[in-house]
């Protein structure tokens, strides 16, 4: 990282401002050193870790069914991607079989939360920008989908519904319906947020031609998500390498060009109608009743009503939970498509119940060094309206 | 003698019904907002809320009032004060109603009748925002730095334009004095249907003068968290707000006298009465516009100010000059 010349700094030219850790718009703790010549930024730096949790190391000491729980705390706005990351890797080096209506309840959380990830950075976006209302709307559908989230696994925020071998529990009664019923709702809503900001000259005017990120700079940065799709290159890991069944859906990926912040806000929108296109398909494939994890009982916990009958699995139940299962020695990397770009797991296994080493390729992280190329020579307003439009999570930089 | 009292009496009222409405268009507007934005908004403190301003106002006078060591301190004193004098000041040229008839006087409804009202109006309103670069200036915080400079920055850019925009009032009026203007326009109608894009013109820049979305530059809490008045705690914090929520009120009845035709209205309510619904108007439209609209850039906002509004009211101030003179 360059870091600003002392001796512009001695000529009292320039003016260093910190932006954070606690500012309206940095998302979070996120502080950005900026060097401003009025108010033209010479140079941003983002400085980060003001969010260290250590989740890495955390991780180390937890049964890998436990590390689960990590990963909702890494994304906060988009736990389920990150839980489908890890336990596809971890049934990747296990060779792990998991049945395909898990699969694709899968793929319907993981879009659902796409779409509630989105509508937060939408409001958030739009509220930096100075225009507060779209927020409180973005939120009130948000809740639509967290009443789902609740409605499957029981909690709103950190769900860990998905476990290694399947899911934590089958769906609710009446799940379906409720699914529809916001398949209805949703291009209402769409279309009360476009009458927000479609073809307001403010809002284009604040993001046209703003924070550009050029095709290389994106992959020299490894930028990935609806950052690198608005700087025109097609990588979205749904397609290029599917996952848990995502190559039996139909949908597109969307891109743009310019790589100004107008390319990555219409990525991201274009983004939500796909998922629920995808959301649509999986719902129709997931029959009301069928297995939802592995019937492998050396990995997923027997049915309560056999524990009490059957010596076998009682024993397995015992296992499972105070020792967890062994994962054959080995390395793995698995990512996935997240809402912020590839969420990624690289998991070293020694033979034991616990990872050796258990790291997260987060997309925040790598999206975040950006920030330098995007803010220079941009205003004030501009870094809000470049933090903005990277859509970085703190609790996905600074793990 | 009586004239002195009667003086006295209208600065007192003028002063209760400022604060008075400070006070209660602060509570509407974060009623209202709430409404657009699906919450309630104050509405725990008396009936629906109506004492939520005494509560308020009891919290900013106990709060500690802060001052940065490094301040100006004679000056950062007096910012909030200098903004507030000047968003008060405006009012008194403002006439609230029609003359009334009381102890065989003819009283006007307003402190001073000066001929040059509509000037004095403006001189003082441009004052205002030298508090808050004051203000900005002297708390030595950079956030609040920049918001100074951009308070600056934005009347440059649209104080030429607001300016041009009565002008074609003034001429049709043929007087600069507030209370010949409404005169004038009983006999003409009210002057914002021949001045409709000035009277725009007029409120976008009254939008810019009195600091709110989507002008809120030198406050813009996103980017410099709370701008000019960053450091100020207390009752410093409040005046400031205060200067923000008259000055609203007072370009809301400007707007009111020069293009909507003052305290005129048909005569089943009192002329004060007409004066305060159209005012009431004109702030509920500044409230929608803030739940509304994102906010400027300040660069852009400057092009705005210079390479769209002034021309456009150049062009019409000229055109209503032929128009006035006969030549057209």
């Amino acid at each position: 990282m360059v870091t600003a010349d002392p001796e512009r700094l001695m000529d009292g030219e320039t003016m260093i401002i910190n932006l954070g850790p606690q500012h309206p718009s940095t998302h979070g703790v996120l502080r950005v050193r900026l060097e401003l010549d009025g108010e033209r930024v010479v140079h941003a730096e983002p400085v980060i870790g003001y969010l260290h949790t250590g989740f890495e190391k955390t991780a180390e000491s937890l049964t890998y069914q436990q590390c689960n729980t990590v990963t909702d705390r890494l994304d906060y706005l988009a736990p389920m991607t990150n839980n489908l990351a890890y336990v596809l890797a971890v049934e990747k080096l296990m060779n792990l079989e998991v049945p395909k209506r898990a699969q694709y309840i899968r793929v319907l959380f993981a879009e659902l939360t796409r779409v509630a990830s989105h509508l937060v950075w939408l409001g958030t976006h739009v509220m930096d920008l100075g225009a507060m209302s779209l927020f409180f709307y973005t939120m009130r559908e948000r809740e639509v989908i967290l009443d789902l989230i609740e409605a499957a696994a029981g909690v709103r925020m950190n769900p860990s519904y998905f476990r290694v071998g399947g899911l934590a529990y089958d769906l609710p009664d009446g799940f379906h319906d409720k699914v529809r019923d916001l398949i209805k709702d949703f291009p209402r809503w769409m279309k009360s947020y476009r009458n927000l900001f479609e073809g307001n000259p403010l809002i284009n005017e604040r993001l046209e031609g703003i924070a550009v990120l050029t095709l290389e700079q994106a992959l020299d940065w490894c930028a990935t998500g609806p950052n690198l799709r608005g700087s025109g290159l097609p990588l979205d890991l749904r397609k290029d390498e599917p996952y848990s069944a995502y190559d039996e859906f139909d949908f597109k990926v969307c891109t743009r060009t310019e790589g100004d912040a107008y390319a990555r806000f219409w990525v991201r929108i274009d983004e939500i109608y796909e998922s629920m296109k995808i959301i649509e398909q999986a719902l129709e494939k997931i029959t009301p009743h069928g297995p939802y994890t592995t019937s492998d009982r050396k990995v997923a916990l027997p049915p309560r009503e056999e524990i009490y009958g059957n010596m076998e699995a009682l024993i397995h139940q015992f296992k499972l939970v105070t020792a967890g299962f062994p994962v054959p020695r080995g390395e793995v990397y698995q990512g996935v498509e997240g809402p912020r770009g590839e969420m990624g797991f690289y998991l070293v296994s020694d033979g034991g119940p616990k990872p050796y080493r258990w790291r997260a390729r987060t997309p925040s992280f790598y999206n975040l060094q950006t920030l330098p190329i995007l803010c220079k020579d941009g205003l004030v307003a501009d870094v809000i309206t470049a933090i903005g439009s990277i859509d970085i999570m703190l609790g996905d930089v600074d793990k | 003698m009586i004239q002195i009292v009667l003086l006295i009496v209208k600065v007192i009222l003028l002063l209760l019904i400022l604060m008075g409405g400070f006070a209660y268009t602060m509570l509407a507007e974060r009623r209202f907002l709430g409404f657009f934005q699906l919450r309630l908004g104050p509405n725990r403190v008396g009936p629906g809320g109506l004492f939520q301003p005494l509560a308020d106002a009891v919290k900013m006078m106990l709060k500690e009032d802060l001052m940065p060591l490094q301040a100006d301190s004679v000056v950062y004193r007096l910012a909030p004060v200098f903004s507030l004098l000047a968003a008060l000041s405006v009012d008194a040229v403002i006439p609230f109603g029609a003359p009334i008839h009381i102890f065989g006087q003819t009283v006007s409804l307003d402190i001073a009748n000066p001929g040059i009202g509509l000037l004095i109006a403006f001189a003082f309103s441009s004052l205002g925002i030298y508090g808050i670069v004051l203000g900005g200036w002297a708390s030595q915080n950079k956030y609040s730095l920049l918001g100074g400079i951009r308070a600056s920055a934005q009347m440059i850019s649209y104080e030429l334009a607001m300016g041009l925009s009565v002008l074609g009032v003034l001429m049709m009026a043929g007087t600069a004095n507030l209370e010949n203007i409404v005169l004038a326009q009983r006999a003409q109608g009210w002057f914002f249907l021949p001045q409709i894009i000035p009277f725009l013109i007029y409120f976008t820049t009254a939008v810019a003068e009195t600091n709110r979305t989507p002008f809120d530059l030198p406050e813009a809490e996103s980017e410099l968290v709370a701008g000019y008045h960053t450091e100020y705690s207390g009752i410093r914090f409040a005046m400031f707000v205060m200067a923000e929520y008259i000055n609203m009120m007072t370009v809301s009845g400007l707007a009111v006298t020069l293009f909507f035709g003052g305290w005129l209205g048909p005569s089943f309510l009192p002329p004060i009465i007409w004066f305060f619904i159209k005012m009431a108007i004109v702030i509920f439209v500044f409230i929608w516009i803030r739940a509304t609209f994102p906010r400027f850039r300040y660069d852009k906002l400057m092009s705005f100010g210079w390479k769209v509004l002034l021309p456009i009211s150049f062009i019409y101030f000229l055109g209503t000059a032929a128009f006035v003179s006969g030549i057209l």
